[in-house]
Formats: C-alpha cells, sequence, structure tokens
C-alpha cells in the first residue's frame, strides 16, 4: 500500500500535487482493517479518534518543515529530524490535553 | 496549474527508493500495532498519521533534483531544496485529507462494514486533498495577479532563477579561463 501510493506520487505533475500522497492514508488503511479483524470495531474506532490527533500534528508539522526550507534554507534532513519531533510534541501535547 | 502524469519521474526511480518506503511503512504499522498493546488504542492510533515516509521522500526528491539540475549544467543545493519543500508543502495540504479520512472511520467504523468506510474515508481523503490543494493554487494565483509589480518569488522562478545564474557564472568562469 505504502509502494502503491509512493508511485502515485512519483507519476503525477506538479510537485505539489504529487506531495498530496505523502499524506496518504497507507499506513492506516492496512493497520485498521488488521485491528477490526483482531480486535473488534470499538478498538478500531478508538484508534481512528487518535489518529485525528496525529493528523493534526501531522499538519503543524510538514507546514513547519515546509516553513524552515523555504524561508530558512535549512537543510532537507535537519528541517525533516526537527519536523518528526515536533509531530511527536503536537501529537502527545493534544492526546495529553483531549483524551488523557 | 494542470495535473499531469509523467512517466519519467518513475523511469529515473531506484527500486531501493520504493523499498525504502516499504519499510519505512511496515516499520511504522508494526510499531503502531506494538504502541496500542503496550499502550492502548488511544496511543496506537496516535502513529497511524505518523509521517513515516516525509522524510526519505523529501531526501530521495532534493538527491534527485539536484542530479538532474547537475546534468543540465546547475550547481547549487537550491533546486533540491526548494523542490523537497514543495513535496511537502503538497503533504501538508494531504494532511487535511488525512485528518477527514480518520474522522469519518472513527464516527462511522461501528455501524458500517469495514470495506465500506475504508473505501469512503480513502476517497474522501482525496476529495478533501485536491480540494485543499486546488483552493491553495486558486489563493496563490489571485495573490500574484494582484501584486504584478512586486516580485512573486515562486518556488519555480526561484529555482529556475537560481539556477540561472548559478549557469552564467559557470559560463563566465569557463570565458576566464580560455
Amino acid at each position: 500500500m505504502v509502494s502503491a501510493f509512493a508511485l502515485l506520487g512519483e507519476l503525477l505533475k506538479p510537485k505539489s500535487f504529487a506531495g498530496l500522497f505523502g499524506a496518504a492514508p497507507s499506513v492506516s488503511l492496512a493497520t485498521l482493517a488488521l485491528t477490526v479483524m483482531k480486535e473488534g470495531k470499538s478498538y478500531a474506532s478508538i484508534e481512528a479518534r487518535s489518529m485525528l490527533l496525529g493528523s493534526i500534528a501531522f499538519i503543524v508539522s510538514a507546514a513547519v518543515i515546509t516553513r524552515l526550507m523555504m524561508h530558512r534554507k535549512m537543510q532537507v534532513l535537519a528541517a525533516t529530524t526537527f519536523g518528526i519531533g515536533l509531530w511527536f510534541a503536537c501529537a502527545f501535547g493534544l492526546w495529553y490535553g483531549l483524551l488523557r | 496549474m494542470k495535473i499531469k502524469v509523467d512517466t519519467s519521474g518513475v523511469k529515473s526511480s531506484k527500486w531501493y527508493e520504493f523499498a525504502l518506503r516499504f519499510l519505512f511503512g511496515g516499520g511504522v504499522t508494526a510499531f503502531a500495532g506494538l504502541a496500542a498493546k503496550r499502550f492502548g488504542p488511544e496511543v496506537g492510533g496516535l502513529f497511524l498519521a505518523f509521517p513515516a515516509i516525509l522524510p526519505a521522500t523529501a531526501t530521495l526528491i532534493k538527491k534527485r533534483e539536484e542530479q538532474k539540475k547537475e546534468r543540465a549544467g546547475y550547481e547549487g543545493t537550491e533546486p533540491g531544496r526548494a523542490a523537497a519543500a514543495v513535496d511537502v508543502a503538497g503533504s501538508a495540504m494531504g494532511g487535511f485529507g488525512l485528518a477527514v479520512f480518520s474522522l469519518i472511520v472513527w464516527r462511522n467504523i461501528r455501524d458500517w462494514r469495514t470495506v465500506v468506510v475504508l473505501v469512503v474515508a480513502t476517497a474522501a481523503w482525496f476529495l478533501v486533498a485536491l480540494a485543499v490543494w486546488e483552493l491553495r493554487e486558486k489563493v496563490g494565483r489571485q495573490a500574484r495577479a494582484h501584486r504584478p509589480n512586486v516580485p512573486t518569488h515562486t518556488l519555480r522562478e526561484q529555482v529556475s532563477r537560481e539556477g540561472l545564474v548559478n549557469r552564467s557564472l559557470r559560463i563566465n568562469r569557463g570565458r576566464k579561463l580560455d
């Protein structure tokens, strides 16, 4: 699933449009289907609710990575590493504030 | 801007570029499962929206763009970074679709058939991502149209302008040597 969405991203132009596929629900599709089979629908529903918070963290971190690379001229690896840290902070911050 | 299908990107891709993303995706799927088992579905679910392939994709795009520009006679890391930034900006827009995907699954998976929920949620992800992208394009076009005297500094222009400067520097250096 991940490779299929990555292939779609490679096939399409312009680059900003192809980038949409970087946020494709590839991991979640496989995981949610497996979760429903193993743990049931209620369990998958709770996971999806948390995923909503993870998605908000994703938007924030991707937007910050873009700004760091475009305006601050930060190197790709440094910017994405910072973005991953930011995702953790946002996702767990939201989880702590809203779900815990 | 028109959406096009271009197979040249796939032809120039190496097999390990897809394998790398496959491994990252598989790794996160396994990690999400383990996190859910250890800390419960509330924590495990967060990782379903983890930007797993983002760093790998951005790094690969940067590398490929730099190689392409180098072959064309340009120098510098700016085109690679700019191309990677545009791709990540697209991912940020796709993130809105991801939020809608999770919202649909959360609200409906208990009542609907699993396959139906996942298909509807995936379709909604694409439509929302596309709508946000279209809106961003429209706003960008309007902003440029209303500021005709101000340099727009779009990424495409930035890449080509800096590329041209680098190229002319190389040519001038070559002339000096001659």
